[in-house]
């Protein structure tokens, strides 16, 4: 039996929504604010919102000390380049798990989760040590393998998810119709699985685009993305909050506007397997 | 003719070849702030005279700090010149991680260094880094309101009297606080405060044997003042605030007294940003009658990591950011009140950087402050607001993090003094200093 919604209800959920969105939206419409203020009125006390010379100095100051250009295609290579090998090495590996599991299956999985709690600053040192070795500091390349690695258990957790989701008898029929192991992975799994494909593969494309620990470590000029493009614009001396919101701003945007674009695959693939 | 051919194309090979080698690409990691983002704006000039093109890597302090040690102490490579402290530069010095700048050219005329910062940025008399600029710490004080309270500010103040003037220009009903100074955790935020406040107060990190002396009046001393005064005269929340939220403060005409940074008194005259930017003057930094004062002393400073491949450029570049010619540069371009100060006693001999209202504090500040001598007592540490060994930041983060959370009333100043005699003996005792 259908549950009945009251319209009363309907809009006091609506509105708890509304406002539960708006509050984790603030500090980023606030920082997109901030950019179009002077640095005089970006530390206002009291604050001001929306009320103000709007001024695009910020942006100009940024567009003429930094490369934006430069750091927003590593930025597109590194968390593109780490989403889409981390999605070819977890495919298979999300595969085996879900249709041919092991009594280790559970273990390897908790195994893999595990290293995520691991605080990166402790494996700073050696890592950056075998980057020098093998000569890969400051390269794009380096940073691809480094940010694979680290999304490679959330990549294989949220597959090896919707791939339980999907019955094993028709997998199990594309065998017996003389599908290979590829062409089964390819052309019978993948196709089912694209709305949780693609949403890992968006969830892991913003967090390689968030990333920033590695992305500062390991890099100086050539690899630089985004997040050293922000770094460069941090001061504990000296008010320069306007400037860096402007940069702010612009490191963010592709990713809003990205998510904003792919909120519905984004969603279902989330959901996917949440209701049958 | 065979003969000159072959001198032709060897004079040929020869050019090129050295020209090859002159022309070089520095990577340079710097921090962000306005004398170094200037200075980026103005590299043309270098690159003009040498024909080295210049690469910047600009991060925030913080992180700065982290990704050159990373790279020095791995022998990275990744930066031929990187921005250093007077913190890092003798510690680096001692491990041979730094070329020594004992080969500067006789036109860079290297004696003109002011003593203390020269002094700062060396180790075992050589100089491993060259001071961009440097810095103190002084009092910056609103003249309107220590008029309007009947007090004058003498040039050098004591304590007492900071405070009796703090709470003079107190007025809670608007908004107005007598005295802002940093309370933030972190060894470089609120610790270096209070350790520069404490040497004015007798107190010292170490006695002689590497024993902490958290367990002395002084300190005691120091941490009730200091918590009495802000409790009746500081900001609401003054335990999170640092020199930015200060800044801001005081730009907005919400602090009496400020005492920070001398670099801040460009920010606070500038009448773009600043509300009182007319009715600001300056003193030194308070003592107590014990001969210290409570003022610091600090440089942002070009050092060259050994091992790098272009050390004869990078040479070259540090001796034209650092020399007299490029203050000549900044003042013909952005005026004698944006030149980067504290590094040079000729800029100080100036008359026309003498025409700049906190020219002269800053010199007098920077000339009180004794790196090699910072306390009362004697210990075996150099650094004023900091002890120049590598332990020193790690411990003195979770120290200023028990005084950050007395200063927020989350424990009280015995308790926290405890814990910092506990944390420091025990890190000393780990590292084989005790």
């Amino acid at each position: 039996m259908a549950r009945t919604v009251t319209t009363n209800r309907k809009i006091l959920n609506t509105t708890i929504a509304w406002a539960i969105g708006l509050l984790i939206f603030f500090p980023i419409l606030w920082t997109i604010l901030t950019s179009f203020k002077t640095e005089a009125q970006a530390i206002n006390d009291p604050p001001i919102f929306l009320f103000f010379d709007w001024t695009l100095e910020n942006y100009a100051v940024v567009q003429e000390r930094s490369n934006y250009m430069k750091f927003l295609w590593n930025s597109v290579i590194i968390a593109g380049g780490s989403t889409v090998l981390g999605l070819i090495i977890a495919v298979p590996a999300a595969w085996s798990m879900a249709f041919v599991p092991s009594r280790r299956t559970k273990d390897i999985l908790l195994w893999m989760l595990s290293t995520k709690m691991l605080p990166a600053v402790g494996v700073l040192y050696p890592i950056y040590l075998g980057f020098i070795k093998l000569g890969l500091l400051d390269s794009r390349f380096g940073l691809v393998i480094v940010l694979m690695l680290i999304n490679l258990p959330i990549i294989v957790w949220m597959l090896y998810t919707y791939f339980r989701e999907i019955p094993g008898e028709i997998l199990e029929a594309a065998r017996m119709d003389g599908a290979s192991l590829r062409e089964e992975i390819l052309y019978v799994l993948t196709p089912m699985a694209i709305p949780g494909i693609a949403s890992t593969l968006l969830l892991n494309f913003i967090l390689a685009w968030n990333e920033a620990f590695w992305t500062l470590n390991l890099t100086a000029v050539n690899a630089a993305p985004l997040t050293a493009f922000i770094a460069s614009y941090s001061s504990p001396e000296g008010l320069f909050y306007a400037k860096l919101s402007a940069a702010s701003t612009m490191a963010i945007a592709p990713i809003l506007i990205l998510g904003w674009f792919s909120q519905k695959q984004l969603v279902r693939g989330l959901t996917f397997g949440a209701v049958k | 003719m065979y003969f000159s051919k072959a001198l032709c194309a060897a004079s040929a090979i020869a050019i090129i070849a050295t020209g090859a080698a002159q022309a070089e690409t520095l990577t340079i990691a710097t921090v962000n702030n306005g004398d170094m983002i200037r200075m980026q704006g103005l590299t043309d000039d270098f690159t003009a005279k040498t024909g080295h093109e210049v690469e910047w890597v600009t991060l925030e302090e913080n992180v700065l700090r982290q990704r050159v040690t990373t790279d020095i102490s791995t022998k990275g490579g990744a930066f031929d010149i990187m921005t250093i402290g007077m913190y890092e530069t003798p510690i680096w010095g001692a491990n041979g991680w730094l070329v020594p700048l004992d080969d500067l050219s006789d036109d860079y005329n290297v004696d003109d260094i002011l003593p203390a910062m020269a002094g700062g940025l060396s180790y075992d008399g050589t100089l491993y880094a060259a001071p961009f600029y440097g810095e103190s710490s002084m009092v910056m004080y609103r003249t309107d309101l220590m008029e309007a309270a009947g007090l004058e500010m003498p040039k050098a103040p004591t304590w007492s009297f900071i405070r009796e003037a703090a709470a003079a220009m107190t007025d809670r009903d608007n908004e107005i606080n007598g005295i802002c100074i940093r309370g933030k955790a972190g060894w470089g935020e609120g610790g270096a405060f209070i350790t520069a406040m404490s040497n004015s107060f007798g107190a010292r990190w170490f006695d002689e044997d590497w024993n902490a002396q958290f367990d002395t009046q002084p300190w005691k001393d120091t941490l009730e003042f200091y918590v009495g005064m802000m409790n009746e005269s500081g900001p609401p929340g003054y335990a999170t605030n640092g020199f930015n939220e200060n800044l801001s403060l005081f730009q907005q005409g919400k602090c009496g007294m400020w005492i920070d940074a001398t670099v801040a008194a460009s920010f606070v005259t500038n009448p773009n940003d600043s509300t009182v930017a007319d009715s600001v003057s300056f003193a030194l930094a308070p003592d107590n009658g014990l001969g210290k004062r409570s003022n610091w002393l600090w440089a942002w400073a070009l050092a060259i990591p050994a091992g790098t491949q272009k050390e004869a450029a990078a040479k070259e570049f540090v001796e034209w950011a650092t020399s007299t010619g490029y203050i000549e540069l900044v003042a013909e371009n952005e005026g004698w009140a944006n030149v980067p100060p504290g590094a040079r006693t000729s800029l100080y001999e100036n008359p026309n950087y003498l025409e700049v209202p906190f020219a002269q504090m800053t010199l007098d500040s920077i000339l009180s402050a004794d790196p090699k001598n910072p306390t009362v007592d004697p210990v075996p540490y150099v650094g004023i607001q900091f002890a120049a060994i590598p332990e020193f930041a790690g411990i003195a983060t979770e120290v200023s993090q028990e005084f950050s959370a007395v200063y927020a009333g989350q424990q009280s100043i015995d308790e926290a003094l405890a814990k910092a005699q506990a944390i420091t003996n025990d890190a000393m005792e780990a590292a084989g200093y005790r």
